[in-house]
């Protein structure tokens, strides 16, 4: 087993899997940026090195200081948790190189993960279902109308050289093909320079369904059971859930047995995650593997009772799995929030800043991952994600109620989070009747929120608070801005005199 | 001790005054049974008669909020026999501050000193988490002053600009 690993993230995740490294034993070593000198990774470290500018390319994404990093402390492996070289072959390639294990697949199974085609071709070759289509450019318009057909109407022409919805037609009936395959060429044609256009069958309302993947170097792949991940904005998942409400146990079954497959085509080892579009009869549709460990993992550690990083040191490290497929059970429904520092007033803007008060919600059923604190100012320079907030229960309904619950308990100040938005999701009708797609969370946001008249009760509360608090004076005040007035933070509560209150309104003006 | 206080704009007569740990208050002019302990800096345990609350209060750039449950409260305090708290009250005369809302990169300068703008109107853009920010004028006027410079740091409350 490894002595000691660096962990090459920060935030949350890096806290983490600096938390797995200690329950095995392991020394933990951290790399900072500039900014993040003071976050919590940092804190709960063995050893930290500061590796240069807040610029992720000067710091998270620098191989070569990281690697740097790994010589001097003697780390015998790295872990990237997710986003920044997770799924970076060139860096994985770099710590084999180094003699430095790199915590995740090789380079080849990210290689062949990471072009489309060639995954394409690879998945295909198994009988990793797809949607429907034809992969290469129509040659005819006879062709498109033959194609159609076959798969069936709703249709959806796509520019191959495409992106950002240009060259893209969806097609309800056979008589608009002709002007919608007109249509999309010639906007193909001027947006990219390119007229080449394929057909695929268009899948209404999708949800985004994936699987948790295990393998072992000894050739053991096992699934964990699957999340569901239909909330999205703007592509960006927002709360996930395992297991699937609509997955059954042949479903399950079936999918994981595809996902195995997936994994082991590309000769895959440690923890990924095979992405799937299922349409509303249920069929399901290779989309994508991710080569890392996902936000959203804990999950599935919940409900199967296993814990992923654990399982990834190990495997990392030689080990077989320990347990085979007929072992792993499902028990219960875990529901996740990610905690994002960003203003649901305000467009969901990023919203950095000093954290001056945080409440934390704990009690049955609640895990929360956090990389924040009370006192500590959210850098501007990276992702918004604060924490995620994980509740579960026996079952759906009870997972529901006790995150709604420690909802209420969380309180973040100072800075704005999306947690109202948790609030609004859970007790919405049709996410509680698990309704769900990958457009829900769009149309959502898109409906007025109901104009709540402030409660008379709740306002008589504040005033009367309000003028609490100013009696109170600094020793009140927490962590945020200090009023100018002398008296000491540690001083009793003392009736301050007007003076100093009006003092204090001009000072804080 | 008595004060004005403003809760999302709208004003209240709060009598408030403490004898041996006991509070006595009056919600413009009414009596309100009260009892009050402060469970930590910025976090108030409230009795309202046998009603109980738990109220959060956050300090930011020298705003107060205040949170009853899950509802946010924009909370000015003004002392009655102040003439400043008095002329804060009066809106839209004088010059303006415009203050950055959060830590973030001044990316660019929409328009320059002396220029006139509406209510509204974009004057500069500010960067925070990868994502650009239009700051818009808080009132009709002549930018009287611009105080930072292309590509400057600023912090949540700095004054970027005075339109008067």
């Amino acid at each position: 087993m490894f002595k000691k690993i660096l962990i090459a993230n920060r935030g949350e995740i890096a806290v983490r899997v600096i938390r797995a490294c200690h329950e095995m034993g392991i020394a933990a070593v951290a790399v900072y940026s500039d900014v993040d000198r003071a976050s919590l990774h940092v804190r709960k470290a063995d050893e930290a090195y500061p590796i240069g500018a807040p610029a992720a390319s000067e710091s998270y994404l620098n191989i070569t200081k990281i690697l740097d990093v790994a010589a001097r402390s003697g780390a015998d492996a790295i872990h990237p948790g997710y986003g920044f070289l997770s799924e970076n072959a060139k860096f994985a390639r770099a710590c084999d190189d180094a003699g430095v294990t790199f915590i995740g697949p090789t380079a080849a199974a990210m290689d062949a993960m990471g072009s489309k085609t060639r995954a394409r071709q690879a998945m295909a070759r198994v009988g990793v279902p797809f949607v429907p289509g034809t992969s290469r450019g129509l040659e005819s318009f006879e062709q498109a109308e033959e194609v159609a057909a076959r798969i069936g109407y709703p249709v959806m022409l796509k520019a191959a050289a495409g992106g950002g919805g240009k060259g893209m037609r969806l097609v309800h009936a056979p008589e608009d093909l002709k002007s919608s395959l007109e249509g999309a060429r010639s906007e193909a044609e001027r947006s990219f320079g390119d007229s080449e256009v394929y057909i695929e069958k268009a899948i209404i309302n999708p949800r985004h369904i994936e699987m948790q993947v295990l393998a072992d170097e000894h050739g053991n792949t096992v699934y964990l059971g699957e999340r569901e991940c239909s909330l999205q904005r703007r592509h960006q998942k927002v709360v996930e859930e395992a297991p699937s409400p609509i997955v059954d146990p042949d479903m399950r079954k079936r999918m994981g047995e595809v996902a195995v497959r997936v994994a082991q085509a590309a000769g895959y080892t440690n923890a990924g995650t095979v992405e799937f579009l299922v349409d509303q009869q249920k069929n399901f549709y290779f989309l994508e593997m991710n080569t890392r460990l996902q936000v959203e993992h804990p999950v599935t550690e919940v409900i199967t009772g296993l814990d992923l990083v654990h399982l990834q040191i190990r495997i990392a490290a030689g080990e077989k799995l320990p347990f085979t497929q007929d072992q792993v059970m499902i028990r219960g429904h875990a529901i996740e929030c990610r905690i994002y520092a960003e203003d649901p007033d305000d467009n969901y803007f990023p919203s950095p800043g000093k954290i001056t008060l945080l409440l934390l919600p704990s009690g049955p059923g609640i895990r929360r991952d956090s990389g924040m604190y009370e006192g500590w100012t959210v850098p501007m320079d990276y992702d918004p994600l604060l924490a995620k907030l994980i509740g579960y229960g026996t079952d759906r309904d009870q997972a529901i109620s006790r995150l709604t619950r420690a909802l209420n308990e969380y309180f973040v100040g100072g800075i704005k989070t999306n947690i109202s938005l948790f609030r609004r999701i859970l007790s919405d009708p049709d996410f509680r009747a698990a309704k769900m797609d990958t457009g829900f969370l769009d149309r959502l946001l898109k409906q007025q929120r109901p104009e709540t008249a402030a409660d008379p009760k709740a306002t008589e509360v504040a005033v009367i608070a309000a003028g609490i608090f100013a009696v109170l004076g600094a020793a009140a005040a927490g962590a945020g801005e200090r009023p100018v007035a002398t008296d000491s933070a540690n001083s009793k509560p003392t009736v301050a005199s007007n003076w100093k209150i009006a003092a204090r309104n001009e000072a804080t003006r | 001790m008595t004060y004005d206080i403003a809760i999302d704009g709208k004003s209240y007569r709060l009598d408030l005054n403490r004898t041996d740990g006991r509070w006595s208050c009056r919600v413009d002019g009414r009596e309100v049974e009260v009892d009050a302990v402060l469970a930590r800096p910025d976090v108030l345990s409230l009795r309202i008669g046998n009603q109980a609350y738990e109220v959060k209060c956050e300090r930011v750039a020298g705003d107060m909020h205040l949170w009853v449950g899950s509802a946010r409260f924009a909370a000015e305090v003004r002392d009655p026999r102040s003439l400043r708290g008095r002329a804060r009250a009066v809106d839209g005369h004088g010059p303006r501050k415009l203050t950055a809302p959060m830590p973030g990169k001044i990316v660019r300068l929409l328009v320059s000193e002396g220029v006139e703008v509406e209510a509204g109107a974009g004057v500069l853009v500010v960067e925070a988490m990868k994502m650009q920010n239009e700051l818009k004028s808080p009132k009709k006027g002549t930018i009287r002053k611009i105080l930072v410079s292309e590509g400057a740091a600023v912090n949540a409350g700095d004054v970027l600009a005075i339109v008067e």
